[in-house]
């Protein structure tokens, strides 16, 4: 536990008294207020009770509170296939334009500045892609899958074929929502085992695939950062059975400029604009899944879509629209600010971008002392820690003042330690991430097991959380009073 | 320096050269294991702009938006953002972190949610709220899958009420396609549930029956009892759609027998964002483990102090896959944060007085608009929040782009009526509506 592998501590432990972190409900005891004569009193409620804190004590409050969380300008964050990468500064004062802040139900001509940042947007990421049309709507990646596995439901629907085309392959390396994606549109979920160097095997794709496959979701490079070399191959598997090929675009940020899905085969995907476009993660979105389709299915895409006619631009739903995935247009400002970001960095910024995040992860991944299976990487490498617990490993890494990595996912990597450093990371980071992991690896076992001892709070007990769940001040009851007494 | 790589990206040369060489490579394209033929050498023709000009040519194209004043709701509301949202939320440590997955350094966050969570118990009356979904809409849909998965009988029709904004219906309906669910709608009458009609809908194959109050036209609905009950004795889920600010004022949806409560808060800490939204979701403790989404729970650290974290997380893609109660993963927290924020700030007078406004600011504004000839306001017999229906002679989506062209945006419904909404944020401009309707419709 020492201070100088980085030139900054959490120090979180500051801000705690004795017993816990100060709540909201005890810095201003609840206020209780009744409903004037606005309404007849049958339809009111007869109190609120809420905190009621003067503006000072909300700032301080809330000032803790950050105080007490870590975000990637503190340091690195390196947890892998989130690319917790930098998120310029000049995009908040882009989103916050008071432009932008318009309403949906406007008519077309009077938003026209909207549409026409929307329409470019498309654009450029259907040419990042390699697609031919590209829908803004969903508003995270889960919700692209959804999309785009919807979309091409639709296909299969409009070819007389939604009912026999029940089955969606997913890699048993894929992220959660592939899973779940699929399940939700209805289908049947088919897992494909991966193959001895960590990739797709092609000859159980081979075996799996067949006229009840209505799409491979796929994502690459993979989620422990594997080009997918026989992903040609496997397009063509897939398309010679008539299903159609997902690309899940979290890892795109491998491959800007470099590299295209549309190139690959894949007919359908999406693009993580919180991840591969910089805007802010705020603690687990907004973010944004814009997904991009070859022509045959732009037909399908969700409704409203904007075009460009001779006298600006429009939103109309097209021809087979599968309708809507929101209940607007998805999240405008999250967008405004990925479109200012690839509009700053241009060709030769997202080629610098996606070459620096792979020797970043490749530098990283030669740095550090753990065993790192398979190669070669990309822009995330999944170490092992062995005998080692992953996760005992990562919160011992705490206490050398980095976030670590994403712990025991993909499954098939023992006990494995998902490393993304993306481009934003200078050599001096890396080189305090790669000491971080070292010092972890080197540690005792009772360092590890006491581990994280700098941090605001230590060892968090997730059984009991989960056994009695208590999941808001109501149901602490009593024992809300704030400091924990 | 455009045009001359990234300016994110953090190596000088020398640093560049010096980690090329500990991986062994000459160049960093070698690192590519990308075979020939799916690589890319082509231009995607962007060209890269200093940070100035990205701000000046964003501002330039959106100038092109019209200079309207909006009276606009439908799901989507103009409330005033106090500064201190804006200041508090932007701290780095909160906007720049993610997902709380190592909780021991995301106190803050977490503890901030678990605090939103507490709000929307207080708000809702019911007891579980998750830490947000992407808006009213697919919190909706995720509503209908969570009695799908509930249900105890065999229902699978989700009913929604005659008046509901078609894009929260349309996504309703993509969301609940796989599980094979139908929606279907039941009558208003006056502004409000026709609750006679109702009970002649609902039968044996309810799923869900979904109410609002306020309505998608500001109705605020009388009869929530009553359409709770028409579900309750048909074993189907009670789903009621509000929002944050309105539930200030309004009987807590616990209260009238609600199971799911879902809608947007976003009014509070967003405003308007070109349909931004953020998704409230708060259920009865029974479906506790069949919630979508992420919860925070309070428990202790090895030392005993308390500590939040998230929990129950079995319900979720990342452990559960195809057996998650849901697929999402990213949500909307940063916005919940600013809810919470906004609603710290008002406290609770101010939540209860910014809401009564909202109600004396449609009264007065639908009084307004009554006065002049041919025209009624409102054009129901409900009491309303923020907006409110309006009968207006002649073709309504002539007279809205008639107004459009004085400067106004207004809602078209149907043929007849138009639809206006009053805030804090254009209470100021219902003298200039009125004159311009009084123009426009004379
Ligand atoms: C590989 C992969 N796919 C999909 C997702 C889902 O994206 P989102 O969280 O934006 O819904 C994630 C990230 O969380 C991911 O890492």
């Amino acid at each position: 536990m020492s201070d100088d592998d980085r030139g900054y501590t959490f120090d979180q432990a500051r801000w705690a008294d004795d017993d816990g972190y100060v709540s909201l409900l005890s810095e201003a005891a609840p206020g209780r207020a009744e409903p004037g004569d606005a309404l007849p009193d049958d339809l009111t409620r007869d109190e609120l009770a809420l905190p009621d804190p003067a503006e000072p004590t909300v700032v301080r409050h809330y000032t803790r509170l950050s105080a007490l969380n870590y975000g990637v300008d503190a340091g690195p964050y390196p947890l892998g296939s989130c690319t917790m990468k930098y998120n310029p500064a000049f995009l908040e004062d882009v989103a916050a334009l008071p432009e932008a802040a318009v309403h949906p139900d406007r008519p077309d001509e009077s938003v026209q500045g909207v549409l026409e940042i929307q329409h470019r947007l498309q654009r450029a990421l259907a040419r990042i892609g390699g697609m031919d049309a590209v829908t803004l709507q969903p508003p995270a990646g889960a919700a692209g899958e959804f999309t785009g596995i919807e979309v091409t439901k639709a296909y299969h629907r409009a070819n007389g074929e939604g009912e026999t085309r029940s089955e969606v392959l997913v890699p048993s390396s894929a992220h959660g929502t592939n899973f779940a994606t699929a399940a939700m549109a209805g289908y049947e979920v088919v897992e494909l085992p991966p193959g001895d160097d960590g990739r797709v095997d092609i000859d159980a794709l081979a075996a799996a695939v067949g006229p009840e496959t209505a799409a491979l979701m796929l994502t690459n490079p993979n989620t422990v950062g594997l080009f997918e070399r026989d992903v040609v191959e496997a397009a063509e598997l897939v398309h010679d059975a008539g299903g159609l090929l997902y690309y899940d675009g979290a890892n795109l940020n491998a491959l800007l400029g470099r590299a295209r899905p549309g190139d690959m085969g894949f007919d359908v995907m999406h693009y993580n604009v919180h991840k591969t476009f910089a805007t802010p993660h705020g603690g687990g979105g907004p973010g944004a899944g814009p997904v991009g389709v070859v022509s045959d299915l732009a037909e399908f895409l969700p409704t409203p879509h904007v075009r460009e006619t001779d006298d600006g631009y429009e939103r109309y739903g097209p021809e087979r629209s599968v309708g809507k995935v929101h209940g607007f247009t998805g999240n405008w400002l999250v967008l405004l600010k990925a479109y200012a970001y690839v509009a700053r960095l241009g060709d030769e910024g997202l080629r610098d971008t996606s070459a620096t995040a792979v020797l970043n992860a490749n530098y990283l991944a030669e740095q550090i002392g753990l065993d790192v299976p398979y190669g070669p990487f990309h822009h995330e490498f999944a170490a092992t820690a062995g005998d080692r617990d992953a996760a005992d490993l990562a919160r011992a890494m705490l206490d050398h003042g980095v976030h670590p990595p994403t712990t025991k996912w993909p499954e098939f990597v023992h006990e494995a330690m998902l490393t993304e450093p993306t481009e934003a990371e200078s050599r001096r980071d890396l080189d305090a991430l790669a000491a971080a992991f070292d010092a972890a690896a080197a540690a005792d076992d009772e360092t590890v097991a006491n581990a994280p001892e700098r941090t605001a709070a230590r060892r968090i007990d997730q059984v009991g959380a989960a056994r009695e769940p208590r999941l808001s001040w109501q149901a602490l009851g009593d024992e809300n009073a704030g400091t924990g007494d | 320096m455009p045009g001359d790589g990234s300016p994110y990206t953090a190596h000088p040369p020398t640093d560049r050269a010096a980690m090329l060489e500990a991986v062994g490579a000459e160049r960093v394209e070698d690192l590519f294991d990308v075979p020939e033929a799916v690589r890319f050498d082509g231009d995607l023709g962007i060209e890269a702009r200093s940070e100035r000009a990205v701000r000046r040519e964003v501002r330039s194209v959106l100038d092109q938006n019209a200079d309207l004043v909006e009276f606009l709701g439908r799901g989507h509301h103009a409330h005033y953002v106090p500064s201190v949202v804006d200041h508090l939320a932007d701290r780095s440590e909160f906007l720049t972190s993610y997902t709380q997955y190592q909780p021991e350094v995301t106190q803050g966050f977490l503890q901030a949610l678990f605090e939103y969570q507490s709000m929307l118990v207080e708000l809702t009356g019911l007891p579980v709220a998750n830490c947000s979904l992407y808006d009213a809409a697919t919190a909706l849909g995720e509503a209908a899958l969570l009695a799908a998965r509930v249900r105890e009988a065999s229902g699978e029709t989700v009913l929604v009420p005659g008046h509901v904004a078609p894009g929260r219906r349309a996504a309703l309906e993509r969301y609940v396609d796989g599980a094979g669910l139908a929606v279907a709608t039941y009558p208003m009458a006056g502004g409000t549930v026709d609750v006679a009609a109702l009970r002649d809908v609902v039968d044996d194959d309810t799923l869900l029956v979904y109410a609002e109050t306020p309505t998608v036209r500001g109705a605020v609905e009388p009869a929530l009892d009553a359409v709770g009950t028409a579900a309750d004795d048909a074993d189907a889920l009670f789903c009621v759609g509000s929002d944050v600010l309105a539930l200030a004022l309004l009987e807590p949806p616990a209260a009238a027998g609600a199971d799911v409560v879902v809608g947007e808060a976003d009014a509070l800490g967003l405003g308007t964002g070109f349909g931004t939204g953020h998704g409230l979701f708060a259920a009865r403790e029974a479906f506790l483990r069949q919630i979508p989404g992420r919860l925070v729970g309070a428990t202790e650290d090895e030392t005993g102090r308390r500590a939040y974290t998230l929990t129950l997380q079995t319900r979720e893609q990342h452990i559960r896959r195809e057996r998650a109660t849901s697929n999402v993963c990213t949500n909307q927290a940063w916005l919940a944060l600013r809810t919470a924020i906004h609603v710290a700030t008002l406290g609770a007078e101010g939540m209860v007085d910014l809401a009564e406004d909202q109600v004396r600011y449609a009264r007065d504004a639908a009084a307004r608009l009554d006065d002049l000839p041919g025209v009624t306001a409102p054009a129901d017999d409900a009491h309303h929040f923020r907006e409110f229906p309006v009968r207006v002679p002649g073709d309504a989506a002539r007279v809205r782009d008639d107004l459009r062209d004085e400067g106004f945006a207004v809602h078209a419904v149907d043929d007849d009526l138009i639809q206006v909404c009053v805030t804090e944020e254009t209470v100021a401009g219902v003298d200039d509506l009125t004159a311009a309707l009084a123009e426009v419709v004379s």
